[in-house]
């Protein structure tokens, strides 16, 4: 049982967690603004780690890597920042990035150096559940390490109910089939997949992702989900002066209710 | 790093329906007989296959071997390129598909393409990248007079990797109704294998073509440029088990191997993911893209397809690189000798003539990818006609 299952233990709505990627704006803040985060109200953070060729983000998660990856951040450099981290923040935190910086950098050292830093868990968007299964399973299993998986509105049954076996958290349900920065689609057909999936009464919590970005959509997530996660809307936060000020705001914006 | 399989679906779930859906049902889609049929009629009336087998006199004079072009440069749009197009696009309407969106790099499979779309009168759209816009701006205007729209990629180099990119994110986004037609033998199983099946025409025909001229089925060797590496695997796929063939693959240097403007991915690149596949790429030492350089348009592109990889690794087939430089002499020395303008990515596989020594009955295919009216500002502007 990591932290994500004792989160869920105990707080099972209006879950929200915050993604910002690790490097962007300035190189070295990534433990300063989980700390933000974890006392202005958010119940999970996602540490994005950069890649040159993001394919499932938009522009504005592309442009955070890039300049990330131009302000020097790397997947070494990440692990230095975080050795501290878990004397500063106690809420589950994952790591989310693309799968070849983990390869070059080595699955199974990835995992034993995030397991070191107290990370719970990690969502690699190109790394589908074959792969997963037949590769790198037990590097996770071995180290604790919950790895999250996507279910999308195209996602069959079948494939959700294996991908439900395969979780020990949570999983990531897609707002639409969309790269992350979109606006939440809310029409009919997005309904019915919510509605549809609540039904199937899965065994793990989901959290919805990809174009949350105020209360309205926040509350919409909720009612169909565990909870929500915002990224681009706060990665565009860190664009302005004085970001980390600005935090606790941001966070009653979408999450009023504390 | 512990040894891994090169290949695999390295995509996100958004995609994995489509991948799947491609992989449960490619081999017997294009194994039907109705599929053969179409796709044999429209090779031969519609591109002009079979494509000749040329004994290139003046090229085996000069070089002390027997000099045979295979000419991919004389089918219809120009380039091997049509081969996977329709191939491609007849799947495409099997499974139900109503709207196509392709990369392009030299635009020439995005011309393939938009001309088969509008052959099926299908909607097409090709994501090229910003610089490859401009450096191949006959082909983008191909392009719009066939019908298809053409978006600029801008991100990152603005070039072949990034269109391929933007490319992925509209088929993300729009999972339901749209093929992507990947151009080369690269991106998620089965894309790599689907390519090279409708590409290995080329060696099928070469073949018998090479009997024809000479009694002889097997060449001593069979030569071709590579970028993500189609019209290579083309080339070998019916000779890759003939162990008596060399192959030798010919990959851009660019301005030189160790000049840092390189696509030369074999010598410069780890094994690593790319696209959706596990294989061969040019990264930093922590796993991110490096941007390529080359003149050609074509081969601009800092991996191969994990077959290529794979042949790589076991030594069946030989991957040497060339040049800006020695491309574009080699292209201007073929219009001399042959009186053929070839398109610069293939005259990055003639330019390696340049480096081999042959036996005088040595027999050598050499696959003439393209034709070079696409490149003509760009040879115009270097020798300064």
């Amino acid at each position: 049982m990591n932290r994500l299952n004792k989160l869920f233990a105990t707080k099972n709505k209006n879950l929200l967690s915050i993604y910002y990627t690790a490097g962007y704006p300035e190189l070295d803040t990534t433990v300063d603004i989980a700390l933000a985060l974890e006392k202005a109200g958010a119940d999970f953070l996602e540490i994005g780690f950069p890649y040159s060729d993001p394919v499932a983000d938009g522009p504005t998660i592309q442009h955070s890597s890039q300049q990330a990856l131009d302000n020097g951040m790397t997947l070494n450099l990440l692990f230095e920042q975080l050795k501290d981290l878990r004397k500063r923040v106690t809420i589950p935190i994952l790591l989310m990035g693309y799968v070849n910086p983990i390869v070059q950098f080595g699955v199974e050292r990835f995992c034993k150096k995030a397991a070191e830093a107290g990370i719970d868990g990690v969502i690699v968007p190109d790394l589908p559940m074959y792969e997963y299964e037949t590769l790198y399973a037990g590097f996770f299993k071995d180290n604790n390490l919950s790895n999250i998986f996507l279910v999308t509105p195209q996602t069959s049954a079948d494939r959700i109910r294996k991908i439900d076996e395969l979780s020990n958290s949570f999983i990531y349900l897609l707002s639409s089939s969309s790269i992350t920065g979109g606006n939440l689609d809310v029409s009919d057909s997005i309904e019915d997949y919510y509605k549809r999936i609540k039904a199937m009464q899965l065994k793990n919590p989901t959290i919805i992702g990809f174009g949350i970005a105020d209360n309205a959509t926040f509350k919409k997530a909720c009612e169909y989900a565990n909870g929500a996660i915002v990224g681009s809307k706060f990665v565009k936060l860190l664009e302005q002066e004085n970001y980390l000020n600005k935090i606790p705001a941001f966070i009653s914006s979408i999450k009023p209710s504390l | 790093m512990k040894q891994r399989d090169f290949g695999g679906a390295y995509v996100p779930e958004m995609l994995y329906p489509n991948v799947e859906e491609l992989r449960q049902k490619y081999l017997s889609i294009i194994n039907d007989a109705d599929f053969k049929a179409e796709f044999d009629l429209l090779l031969k009336d519609y591109v002009g296959r079979p494509s000749p087998l040329y004994y290139a006199k003046r090229y085996s004079e000069k070089y002390g071997a027997n000099i045979f072009l295979k000419r991919e440069d004389l089918n219809h749009t120009g380039s091997h390129k049509i081969n996977n197009a329709i191939g491609q696009i007849l799947l495409a309407q099997r499974l139900g598909k109503k709207r196509i969106i392709a990369e392009t790099g030299a635009g020439q499979h995005g011309v393939a393409t938009a001309t088969v779309c509008a052959l099926k009168g299908i909607e097409c759209v090709v994501y090229m990248g910003e610089v490859d816009m401009a450096r191949q701006a006959p082909n983008v205007s191909r392009m719009k007079m066939l019908g298809a729209k053409v978006v600029p990629a801008r991100s990152g180099s603005k070039t072949l990797k990034d269109a391929t990119n933007e490319a992925l994110r509209d088929w993300i986004a729009n999972p339901v109704d749209t093929h992507y037609i990947i151009g080369s033998v690269v991106g998620p199983y089965p894309y790599p294998d689907m390519v090279a099946r409708f590409q290995s025409i080329i060696s099928l025909e070469a073949k018998k073509q090479l009997l024809e001229h000479t009694g002889k089925e097997l060449p001593e060797y069979v030569m071709a440029c590579v970028g993500g590496g189609s019209n290579a695997m083309g080339m070998f796929y019916h000779f890759l088990d003939d162990e008596s063939v060399k192959l030798v693959a010919v990959e851009a240097a660019g301005k030189g191997v160790n000049s840092g403007h390189s696509a030369a991915t074999t010598f410069l690149g780890r094994e690593g993911v790319l696209h959706g596949s596990r294989t061969i790429l040019m990264q930093t030492d922590d796993g991110q893209v490096v941007e390529p350089y080359s003149i050609s348009a074509g081969l601009d592109y800092p991996g191969i397809g994990p077959q290529h990889a794979h042949l790589y690794k076991i030594n069946r087939a030989q991957y040497a690189s060339v040049t800006d430089d020695e491309a574009l002499q080699a292209g201007l020395l073929c219009c001399q000798l042959e009186g053929i303008i070839p398109a610069i990515e293939s005259a990055h596989a003639l330019a390696q003539l340049e480096k081999m020594k042959f036996k005088k009955d040595d027999n050598v295919i050499i696959c003439l990818s393209g034709r070079g009216d696409k490149d003509l500002d760009t040879y115009i502007k270097y020798f300064g006609f």
